[in-house]
């Protein structure tokens, strides 16, 4: 499908050729001077096919007597032909197709998702031009589609699929009245009841046969009615399948009905000329504009339905009229003259081709300009010859624009099914096998995923790995990937696709709720009551303390609450479709200078900066919670100053944004800098403090410090197990060294750059959606906290969980939780719905480029994915990061097995262990990337496999586009914030080297390492001494204030340093 | 070590044998080093969780056609609260007066009127908590907060007398015991364990139930919330058959710890 929509797509400037006349291909006198055009949606041509033999006609079946009595009493003045479409079947797209005649294209499917007007050339424009009357009725579609064109017009909802007959009898009361009327030059009325009650009830039922038979009297009447001059054409847009639907491309639904009558003959005798049996769609819009004297639209590469026009000019007797070979020449101008233009612009017709039809059409014209010139008729030969070229330039055309490629969508779904597959594989093998190697692993699994082309390098990288994961397969088959499972097959229901915001709320709060049930039920939950009958081996820990499980019961608890209230309040923020009937559109997403009432106003503004304030304030507030706040480096400062700072900005923005200009006129000028400005302010504070704060976590003295010290810890504890018997040291107790911030040294900077980046994507949105952003904050505060709980509860009663690989469960909540959020932040997979004023913050004069919007845009759309997509490997560290609370208390004096490090050393422990470090990072980021990448295998599937579904070019052929794009910055983000962790990662080691010269690795006496490490650090940096010697019994001068846990670095073994 | 659990199997025993009136108990030591009082139920035991579960299968059946009588153009979702009412107040009735015949019901330590008195306070106190409680969830999973908030409330009352009068028919008015229940080594005879499987089952139900309702299919059964009390009286159903059928399945493998 993929594909598909790629090779469709290039036919993007193929509709650049707008509207141009053609006058000089409009010379005879028209042979009719008004036409009735009737459209009955879906009529099939079995429909319209009258058998007398059939005895028992089923209800579709013979209800249209009028054409056969039409075409048997009046061979001459009537045809019926079978009138092929061409994919996607689906009423807007037909109309286009007979009105412009050209063939669809997806981008045109896209502008029409808009409900955009027609920019091509078509008839309507045309009769228009040459002043003809046109009056419309019917399907309100082409109301959208023509704005504005008709002289008069009568639209009737058409989106009530369930409604058979508010449309036709909308139509019926005004057909007969208007035509009787001499206010019209060409009448279209397009019915709907028979495609409604296809959808509704199938061809095969009573309804089908009543509306049948009331469109057999319609035709009938109209037929009464019809004036020498007129042209009467009857025809379908499309047909539908034995259960009704359509939008696909086999003959049932693309074969509808063509009938035209004409009150004076036009139509040779039956027999003495070859006709067509089918007439390709396309050839309607040359075929009605020769017959009304209108000139063709200039974009149609239809052909002229030949048995409409006289073999010669002698013979019918009106000299005045075309004949075949004229308007065949006139025809192929035409098509000649689109076919250069195109081939200019756009490239995908192939060379070989297109020089093969130059060449043909320079040859023909030559020929017929001869033959014109002798004054003869051209030869039949011309004209068979002709007929020839605009085939082939249809054939040609349509080789290169829309087709659905089975064998291209199989393979593109087979790669992605691979790529999901193995992403699974990498994700389940790290617990086997983690190697070094394992870090490159998710940057390579990432850009197979998103460019399919990577696919080899996933293959050789994935058998690097050697060893199948049939171990963990058991595994797979839990509650977590059941939601997953549902969540997938939700995407291929229309339904289900249109209430998609609910349905990732729903799920989530399930998957939520089950999490303390799963404890329960494994009775984790609740501190294990003494069990007598036990003997005291099965108990989990003998040491444990209630009061600690307790506790982190309680916080488990209350962190679902807050989590499924922020669900509940996120469901106020979302948009809606056009779909949901009965929906309203949340109150804050209109932006606020939209908002009338002034004291509303005020409370929006009110409301949303006090949103910002509390994110702001819970970001710092954490920082300084876990002492990252300490000290005055750059680094520090600009965490500590950028976040405010930017607030300020942003509220300043959205004051001068909102405020109405006539309120303060004289000092518009301010207004009109303050409006360019603050959002630039914002924007660059923001774009400095990324690269800063990346700077304070890889170079600057203070996170190398903090990385330092786990390094010299370890250093130490090797040097002091190599030399000294254990547990010689034993006096004091109490931390030797301690430092501030170190416990969160992977996650503060990872916080501080989704604190940012969510205000930065804040600024894109509407006021109100601040909001909606600090419940993000709270519910992904709520989702780490839950995962740690959790996790804790699971540790402090003894089951032990494996490394730091993180399960399933609190992934998919997270992966769901940018789902939700992408429609809690108003938005939908709708082409409609795209918030296109967020390409114009801090630019309100408009771009030059088009790549800065498109970013600001994309930005905007997809700012839940990528802020919980950097944010994942949270996930990995908050379990860590909590653990001070609950593992000191609870068990951290007890240390079971010293030798993982079992005391509060938060994050650290993961420098203890980097291979499993590496390991169950990548492992985060490949289940991070499976979860997403099984929704776009998912939303891939329902659109190649529901390509006929009537719904497939407004559900889910978007839907498709916005959760492949949405992947593709899944993807980029999730390797984002790898990134920043391993550059954190690799930093440390630099440093360590340049900071632990060779006389401080000898081995010695602790304390002598230690003072040569401390001489080293106040050598490097005096300002910072964030270490407080404790084996000395001296205190290095801090002049900072410190705030925050210190992290104790004691041996486990109880080794002072 | 030998002597303590002897002492405490009698205890045991005892406590069995005066709470369940039909189940002929015997008591096995499986494993000296486990220390596990393996209790091997009888199949009249299953026999009779069988004939308990008939009885409440079918009168929600006669809750189901009853009204017909009584009730003008009764049907299933036309009245759909008559309905739900019926059912879950049959429901109720029935569960109570088959675990009061039987006499599964936490051993009592008092026997004064009071204290009786006040543990049936107590369940009707619980029973209306369980309704609110029940009532919030429902909201929090996408009920409409204000409108036909009657709707959601009588379903919360079809959940809690699905699941909560059970709880309350076997363990009493006792909040941990019910937590100590939904755990996967909580249940202490074949009872709990039934009561784990019809709870689970109602529950999924009803959650189950709500997955039809945004799909565009303009059925009867779609409107909020019959598809989910439907579900919820549907789980019900099957969590009554499922029960004796999984205990007896699993009759050899399940041990029941004593308190």
């Amino acid at each position: 499908m993929r594909f598909t929509f790629a090779t469709a797509g290039t036919s993007k400037d193929e509709e650049v050729p707008r509207i141009r006349s053609a006058p000089d291909f409009c010379q005879a006198e028209p042979r009719f001077r008004r036409a009735v055009v009737l459209i009955i949606d879906a009529l099939k041509i079995d429909f319209a096919r009258f058998n007398a033999q059939n005895v028992a006609p089923r209800p579709f079946e013979n209800k249209l007597p009028v054409l056969e009595e039409v075409m048997s009493s009046q061979p001459t003045h009537s045809r019926l032909f079978a009138f092929r479409a061409d994919p996607p079947t689906t009423t807007m797209q037909r109309i286009k197709g007979f009105t412009t005649g050209s063939l669809p294209t997806f981008i045109d499917v896209g502008n029409n998702f808009a409900s955009s007007a027609i920019l091509e050339d078509n008839l309507v424009h045309q009769l228009g031009q040459v002043g003809k009357r046109v009056v419309f009725m019917g399907d309100d579609t082409w109301e959208s589609l023509f704005p504005k064109k008709f002289h008069r017009s009568l639209p009737f909802p058409s989106f009530n699929v369930k409604d058979l007959h508010t449309v036709d009898n909308g139509i019926l009361q005004h057909l007969y009245p208007t035509m009787e009327g001499s206010d019209w030059d060409v009448l279209i009325a397009h019915f709907l009841g028979v495609d409604h009650c296809g959808h509704r009830f199938g061809p095969d039922h009573p309804a089908m046969a009543d509306k049948l038979t009331q469109m057999d009297a319609v035709i009938r009447s109209v037929i009464g009615r019809l004036e020498n001059d007129t042209l009467l054409v009857v025809m379908g847009d499309h047909g539908m399948t034995d259960t009704g639907d359509h939008g696909g491309e086999s003959l049932k639904e693309t074969d509808a009905a063509l009938f035209l009558y004409s009150p004076a003959p036009i139509f040779p005798i039956p027999g003495t000329q070859t006709e067509p049996e089918v007439v390709p769609q396309t050839d309607l819009v040359p075929t009605l504009a020769l017959l009304l004297g209108i000139p063709i639209p200039y974009s149609s590469i239809g052909q002229v339905l030949l048995t409409l026009f006289p073999r010669d000019k002698g013979s019918s007797g009106a000299p005045a009229h075309l004949s075949q070979a004229e308007a065949l020449w006139i025809n192929a101008k035409q098509v000649n003259r689109f076919l250069e233009t195109y081939s200019q612009m756009a490239k995908d017709i192939p060379p070989e081709s297109l020089s093969l039809l130059r060449a043909d059409f320079s040859r023909l014209s030559s020929q017929y300009l001869s033959s014109a010139q002798r004054g003869h008729p051209p030869s039949p030969a011309v004209a068979a010859a002709l007929q020839g070229y605009l085939t082939a330039v249809r054939d040609t055309c349509r080789a290169s624009w829309a087709r659905f490629h089975p064998l291209k969508m199989v393979a593109g779904i087979a790669i992605l099914a691979a790529a999901c597959m193995l992403c699974l594989a990498v994700s389940e093998l790290p617990a086997v096998a983690g190697e070094g190697r394992a870090l490159r692993a998710p940057l390579v699994t990432g850009v197979g995923l998103a460019g399919g082309v990577a696919v080899v390098q996933l293959v050789t990288g994935g058998r690097g790995q050697g060893r199948g994961p049939l171990g963990a397969l058991p595994t797979l088959f839990s509650v977590p990937l059941l939601v997953l499972v549902l969540r997938c097959a939700s995407l291929l229901s229309d339904s289900y696709v249109v209430a998609e915001g609910r349905v990732a709320t729903f799920l989530l709060c399930s998957l939520g709720v089950y999490v303390p049930l799963r404890l329960n039920w494994d009775g984790l939950l609740l501190p294990v009551s003494p069990d007598p009958l036990r003997p005291p081996g099965a108990h989990p820990s003998p040491t444990l303390s209630p009061s600690a499980v307790r506790r982190e019961s309680l916080t488990l608890l209350a962190c679902l609450g807050v989590l499924v209230g922020s669900l509940y309040l996120s469901l106020s923020f979302h948009a809606c479709r056009e779909e949901q009937g009965a929906c309203s559109p949340s109150a804050f997403l209109a932006p606020l200078s939209r908002v009338q009432d002034s004291g509303l106003r005020n409370l929006h503004y009110v409301l949303s900066v006090a949103s910002l304030t509390a994110w702001t304030f819970a970001l710092r507030r954490w920082l300084r919670h876990y002492g990252n706040l300490n000290c005055s480096g750059p680094a520090v400062f600009a965490a500590r100053w950028l976040l405010p700072a930017a607030s300020v900005c942003l509220a300043l923005h959205w004051a001068v944004n909102s405020t109405p200009e006539e309120s303060f006129r004289n000092l518009s000028e301010l207004m009109g800098l303050a409006l360019v400005a603050l959002p630039r302010a914002a924007f660059s504070s923001w774009g400095w403090g990324r690269p800063s704060y990346r700077a304070s976590t890889g170079i600057s003295p203070q996170a190398e410090l903090h990385h330092l010290i786990p390094q010299l810890y370890q250093r130490m504890r090797q040097s002091l197990e190599d030399g000294e018997p254990v547990g010689a040291g034993d006096g004091g107790g109490g931390p030797a060294v301690e430092a501030y911030g170190l416990g969160t040294v992977y996650s503060a900077p990872l916080v501080v750059l989704c604190g940012l980046l969510g205000l930065g994507l804040l600024m894109l949105h509407p006021e109100g959606m601040a909001l909606s952003f600090l419940l993000l904050l709270l519910e992904a505060a709520a989702l780490l906290r839950l995962h740690s709980s959790s996790t804790a509860l699971a540790l402090l009663q003894g089951a032990h969980t494996g490394g730091f690989s993180v399960p399933w469960t609190p992934v998919l909540l997270w992966a769901l939780a940018a789902t939700q959020f992408f429609h809690a932040t108003g938005h939908l997979p709708t082409f409609p719905s795209i918030q296109w004023g967020a390409a114009f913050v801090g630019f309100p004069k408009g771009h030059a480029g088009t790549l800065l919007p498109a970013t600001l845009v994309t930005l905007n759309t997809f700012s839940a994915h990528i802020l919980f997509a950097v944010g994942c490997p949270l996930l990995l560290f908050w379990p860590l990061v909590c653990e001070v609370r609950g593992g000191r208390r609870g068990r951290g004096v007890v240390a079971g097995d010293g030798e993982e490090g079992e005391d509060a050393v938060m994050e650290m422990r993961l420098r203890e262990q980097p291979e499993r470090f590496s390991s169950a990072l990548l492992q985060l980021g490949a289940r991070y990337l499976f979860i997403h990448g099984a929704q776009v295998l998912a939303s891939v599937c329902a659109a190649a496999i529901l390509r006929r579904h009537l719904m497939v070019w407004k559900v889910f052929a978007p839907k498709l586009m916005f959760e492949a794009s949405g992947f593709l910055v899944t993807s980029a983000s999730v390797l984002l914030g790898l990134a920043l962790v391993m550059r954190v990662d690799v930093a440390v080691g630099r440093w360590f080297k340049k900071l632990l010269p060779e006389e401080s690795r000898r081995r010695g006496r602790p304390a002598q390492a230690l003072e040569s490490i401390e001489e080293n650090i106040r050598w490097t940096d005096n300002t910072l001494p964030l270490l407080e010697g404790g084996a000395q019994g001296r205190t290095t001068p801090c002049p900072c204030l410190r705030e925050g846990p210190r992290v104790a670095l004691q041996d486990p073994k109880g080794l002072k340093l | 070590m030998k002597q303590k659990l002897r002492h405490q199997l009698g205890d045991q025993a005892s406590q069995s044998a005066s709470s369940y009136l039909y189940a002929d108990i015997y008591l096995t030591l499986a494993s000296k080093d486990q220390g596990l009082i393996v209790v091997t139920m009888r199949d009249l035991e299953i026999k009779g969780m069988v004939s308990a579960h008939a009885i409440i299968a079918s009168s929600i059946f006669i809750a189901t056609v009853m009204p017909l009588f009584f009730v003008e153009k009764f049907s299933v979702y036309g009245t759909h609260m008559v309905w739900l009412y019926s059912v879950s107040g049959s429901v109720a009735v029935v569960n109570i007066t088959i675990f009061w015949l039987l006499g599964i019901s936490p051993p009592t330590k008092k026997h004064t009127l009071g204290y009786k008195v006040s543990r049936l306070l107590r369940s009707c106190l619980y029973f209306i908590l369980s309704c609110l409680l029940f009532h919030a969830v429902v909201v929090l999973y996408g009920a409409p907060l204000l409108e036909s908030a009657l709707e959601t409330f009588s379903l919360a009352v079809l959940l809690s007398s699905l699941t909560t009068v059970r709880c309350l028919c076997v363990l009493g008015p006792n909040v941990p015991a019910w937590i100590r229940v939904l755990s996967r080594d909580g249940a202490m005879s074949v009872w709990d364990t039934s009561l784990q499987i019809t709870t689970a089952c109602s529950v999924i139900g009803a959650w189950l139930g709500a997955f039809p309702i945004p799909l565009d299919w303009d059925r009867p059964w779609q409107v909020w919330p019959i598809s989910c009390s439907l579900g919820a009286t549907f789980g019900y159903l099957t969590g009554l058959v499922i029960a004796p059928t999984w205990i007896h399945w699993h009759r050899k493998q399940l041990t029941y710890k004593s308190k």
